[in-house]
């Protein structure tokens, strides 16, 4: 058996990043048998339980080693319905890696000789898209006529819609913006989730029968009562975390300062970095700064860096994080390609002002030294400010992402729906229904901000009461 | 998918400057729409997401009229769109309604293609028994649009030229402060235009203490408060446009803050214009 992990191909960092073309170039056959051999195919194995769907991780596996790999991609699709998206956006670090019994226990996420589950369902994933066979469909009697409408095309909602569509149930999905994929769109970039990717997957759920109404916004166009009165069954709230959170600092509204919503959604959304053939601008400056540690904020450094090569910029673009590189709450890889690219870290920094010139422009921000102190109540070691250790950095860009907070366009506008001081919506923990009976939510507006694969359970969750209920009603 | 254009008017063509209105098939938006929304449309696939006021709403509540001067890339773009054309996106309502009392004494300011966004408004005032004074503003006689749709909806009319050459010559604000010093009766005064008009109403009525609003005309790039592009400052607290405004007390709204802001993408708007000439 082989003992050391299968290494990932990738494109060379100095090339990657001066495109928005995927780094990641996943195994080919030959390395995904050699990495699923690795396997040890436990007797009662752990993976699965870090899996927030619970992935038949062993079997999958071992399918692949039988060359199997129609029946790899079947075993994942029991339970997820978009292997290629999450193979590709899994912390699996922090799920079902650290869970392998091959990682060494007592870190805070996987060790590297914990099987590459990731990779291999990424392999799988892509296989059942070359190789397209259609998926069994467990079809309740007279489900067919009943309909259900899905508010938001992201992780949640999609996977909501893959599994009404496969009990037979017409879905309806309304998205807001004039794109689909909701954060897979508009948040994550290209060079980690190609559109194609994306796009496949939305093609085979309207080929499932889903229908797509974008520009179509509800608590504006049509809000949930009207929904129920109209003849929808059910409804599945997929609403996402919307509202960026600021840091609340002096200067904060100068020009050339992004949430990075912002940044991100002209970036990927509105594809500023084809500008001016696109026609959404975004500005880029000869040293960007990103505050915030996740996953958002290594996606918002890596494009700023790519905008400033692909514009003839010399790259300086730096991470400002409040803790130290243990606690960054982004996925490892993500880190450690931000820094093979060129990113700075600058760890241990709490920023305190941003300062412009006279046009109102952003020209540094003003920062503290922190230490750490003890554990907070995330678990994590909180940042202790240094009195008298201010510094500044010299920026023309920043970019904050330190988090979202919930979607309330239609909270807001829907008393019945109950909320939590955070505003995301109250949901029975089972079966995913909110206050108002047959009205369904999973995804951010649930959990606050968590992950795709995160959103895919809940929404899993609620799709089998829905299909449960409906069912029942006939 | 994408709404249809089913009428172009040019109302105003002067010297290049030109304000254009459209109708367009948007039932979704025009059933739930009211004075003071806005929608946020995209011309073209590659475009830009650009917010305009609902300027008028058809009785059957099929289609939207929105109206909008010829001054970016964009607007430019969309300008070259005629009848039988599809817009690529269109979304709304966004944005809170404006708050209509009854029977109060109100006045109305538009300047420039401002007045396109305050004609719903007015209208919604008389409609609900208010007294309507509506003061005009434009650079010129030629650019003046909506002047008979407005003095339907007025008690009193006001029109100021800053040439003089139709109505009083001078600003919008020269009538209102004489308003407001004539008499102390009045409830608000509601004012949309370019920024500095908006800030000289601001500046007239708060010695007088009326309450003012403004509909402001910040960045967006969603409009549904993702984005945070909008924000804006005021009573010192910053605000997205898209989901708190567009209107705001005007006597707490950081002018200087929203021009510079405003000003965010002057040179690749410069650039992008440069490009599309050639």
């Amino acid at each position: 058996m082989k003992k050391e992990p299968v290494k990932i191909k990738e494109v060379e960092a100095t090339v990657r990043s001066g495109n928005f073309d995927e780094v990641i170039l996943g195994y080919n056959e030959e390395e995904a048998l050699s990495e699923a051999a690795r396997c040890l195919q436990c007797k009662n194995p752990l993976c699965s339980s870090g899996c927030p769907v619970g992935i038949d991780i062993k079997t999958f596996i071992y399918k692949i080693t039988q060359k199997d790999y129609a029946g790899a991609y079947n075993a994942i699709r029991q339970k997820n319905n978009f292997p290629s998206i999450c193979g590709r956006v899994c912390p699996a670090e922090y799920q079902c890696r650290k869970a392998c019994v091959l990682s060494k226990k007592g870190l805070p996420f996987a060790s590297p000789q914990a099987i590459n589950i990731h990779f291999l369902e990424r392999f799988a994933g892509d296989y059942g898209m070359k190789n397209p066979a259609s998926s069994p469909k467990i079809q309740c009697p007279g489900s067919n006529v009943r309909k259900v409408a899905i508010v938001g095309s992201g992780p949640a909602g999609l996977c909501c819609a893959g599994e009404l569509a496969r009990a037979g149930i017409k879905v309806i999905m309304f998205e807001g913006l004039h794109k689909l994929g909701g954060v897979l769109r508009y948040g994550i970039p290209p060079f980690r989730l190609p559109r194609n990717i994306l796009d496949y997957e939305i093609d085979s759920l309207k080929k499932m029968g889903v229908e797509f109404i974008p520009n179509f916004i509800v608590g504006r166009n049509k809000d949930v009562d009207e929904l129920l009165g109209e003849g929808f069954s059910a409804i599945f709230l997929g609403l996402g975390a919307g509202i960026p959170s600021f840091l609340g600092i002096k200067g904060e509204n100068l020009c050339n300062i992004y949430s990075a919503n912002e940044f991100l959604t002209r970036v990927n959304l509105m594809s500023a970095y084809k500008f001016p053939k696109a026609h959404t601008p975004v500005n880029i400056g000869k040293s960007m700064v990103v505050i915030g540690g996740g996953n958002t904020a290594m996606d918002a450094a890596r494009c700023a860096l790519r905008l400033q090569k692909t514009n003839g910029i010399s790259p300086n673009t730096t991470i400002l994080y409040r803790r130290s590189e243990v606690e960054l709450p982004a996925r490892r890889l993500e880190i450690e390609h931000a820094k093979e690219e060129g990113i700075q870290f600058k760890l241990l920094v709490k920023p305190q002002e941003f300062i412009g010139d006279e046009k109102g422009f952003i020209t540094k921000l003003r920062c503290l030294q922190c230490e750490l102190g003890e554990p907070d109540a995330s678990g994590r070691r909180k940042p202790i400010e240094i009195p008298g250790s201010d510094f500044e950095v010299e920026c023309d860009i920043a970019v904050v992402a330190i988090g979202l907070n919930a979607n309330e366009i239609l909270t807001k506008v829907t008393p019945a729906l109950k909320t939590d001081k955070y505003g995301d919506v109250i949901v029975d923990k089972e079966t995913m229904e909110t206050s108002i009976k047959n009205v369904f939510a999973g995804g951010d507006i649930v959990g606050g901000e968590g992950t795709v694969i995160e959103a895919m359970g809940m929404a899993k969750r609620a799709a089998k009461s829905i299909i449960e209920r409906l069912c029942n009603q006939r | 998918m994408s709404t249809k254009i089913l009428e172009k008017k040019l109302l105003a063509d002067v010297s290049g400057s030109k304000i254009v209105q459209i109708k367009l098939a948007a039932k979704d938006v025009a059933v739930k729409a009211k004075a003071g929304q806005f929608v946020v449309l995209m011309a073209s696939e590659e475009g830009e997401r650009i917010p305009l006021t609902i300027a008028d709403i058809d009785e059957n509540k099929t289609t939207i009229n929105i109206i909008f001067q010829e001054a970016g890339f964009t607007t430019r773009l969309l300008g070259k769109l005629e009848p039988g054309d599809s817009l690529y996106a269109l979304a709304g309502p966004l944005g809170h309604p404006t708050e209509i009392h009854e029977n109060e004494d109100v006045i109305i300011v538009g300047g420039g293609v401002g007045i396109a966004e305050i004609y719903p408004v007015a209208r919604a005032f008389k409609v609900k028994g208010n007294h309507v004074t509506t003061i005009l503003g434009a650079r010129n006689k030629e650019l003046l649009i909506l002047e008979e749709e407005l003095r339907k909806v007025s008690d009193n009319f006001y029109i100021t030229t800053d040439d003089g050459s139709y109505g009083k010559k001078g600003f919008v604000t020269d009538i209102l402060k004489d308003l407001l010093a004539k008499r102390e009766s009045y409830n608000l005064v509601y004012a949309v235009g370019p920024i500095p008009m908006m800030r000289k109403v601001s500046e007239t009525t708060k010695p007088f203490n009326v309450k003012t609003l403004v509909s402001l005309n910040a960045l967006m790039v969603d409009a549904t408060g993702m984005c945070g592009c909008c924000r804006v400052s005021v009573g010192g607290k910053t605000r997205f446009s898209c989901v708190d405004g567009p209107e705001f007390n005007a006597h707490e709204v950081n002018w200087d803050e929203l021009i510079k802001r405003n000003k965010i993408y002057c040179d690749k708007e410069q650039h992008i214009c440069k490009l599309s000439l050639k």
